[in-house]
């Protein structure tokens, strides 16, 4: 039944990342990209920590945090470059 | 007008010290878990990469002292040497050994020098990372 209820979940987050891979590929702007890229890792994590209940183990615990620590950078990145226009600042701007 | 990033720069600081610790994490469980080396190298490369982010080139080399080119050289140096000293010995290139210890606070603990060599790695990998980034973000 548990496993059952699992496996409802990884199907409807694998519809919610088909829906945000739309949005990235559609999207009218460049921060409905951002935001559908951010909910793309987002659901990825929740599929290795749902993956990992169903396998009974924890090795794939380390990939949650990669993904996040990477998902997080990659985020501010485009965020910055949005917001300014460059990725890194030469020098603190006034 | 002055930027307001004072969120940012908070998380930043917190983050950076959970980034740095989770690969140091990483590199020391490359021996019989994921990770090794070219990760734990990878992520620290990745929490540098975010205080460039955060804070601006000049503000993080005056806080960090460091030619990342010559990170990079040391790096494959210390691979090169871990491995060609295996050939003075009569062993084959790259040949590793291992031992048990009992070190005063760890206890029994399993030494192995394929980590000197994973040290040469990792140095690569964040001084090869850190020198692309850096000047890919610089025609800009």
């Amino acid at each position: 039944m548990f496993t059952h209820f699992l496996m409802g979940c990884l199907f409807f987050l694998i519809l919610s990342i088909l829906a945000a891979l739309y949005r990235v590929i559609k999207g009218p702007s460049m921060s409905d990209r951002v935001m559908a890229l951010d909910n793309i890792g987002i659901n990825l994590l929740a599929g290795v920590a749902i993956l990992s209940i169903l396998l009974h183990t924890h090795a794939f615990l380390d990939i949650i945090l990669l993904l996040g620590i990477l998902s997080f950078v990659g985020t501010i990145a485009f965020a910055r470059y949005i917001e300014r226009g460059v990725v890194i600042e030469h020098k603190h701007s006034e | 007008m002055k930027p307001n990033d004072v969120i940012l720069h908070s998380v930043t600081k917190v983050a950076v010290v959970i980034i740095l610790t989770f690969s140091i994490y990483l590199f020391y469980g490359g021996h019989h878990n994921p990770g090794g080396g070219f990760i734990g190298g990878l992520s620290v490369a990745s929490g540098l990469v975010l205080l460039y982010l955060a804070f601006d080139i000049e503000t993080v080399r005056n806080n960090i002292p460091v030619d990342f080119k010559i990170v990079a050289a040391v790096g494959v140096l210390i691979a090169v040497l871990t491995g060609v000293s295996s050939l003075f010995i009569g062993k084959p290139f790259l040949n590793q050994a291992f031992g048990y210890f009992d070190l005063p606070i760890f206890g029994k603990t399993e030494l192995a020098t394929a980590v000197l060599f994973d040290v040469g790695v990792a140095l690569a990998v964040i001084g090869t990372a850190v020198t692309i980034i850096l000047s890919i973000s610089e025609d800009g």
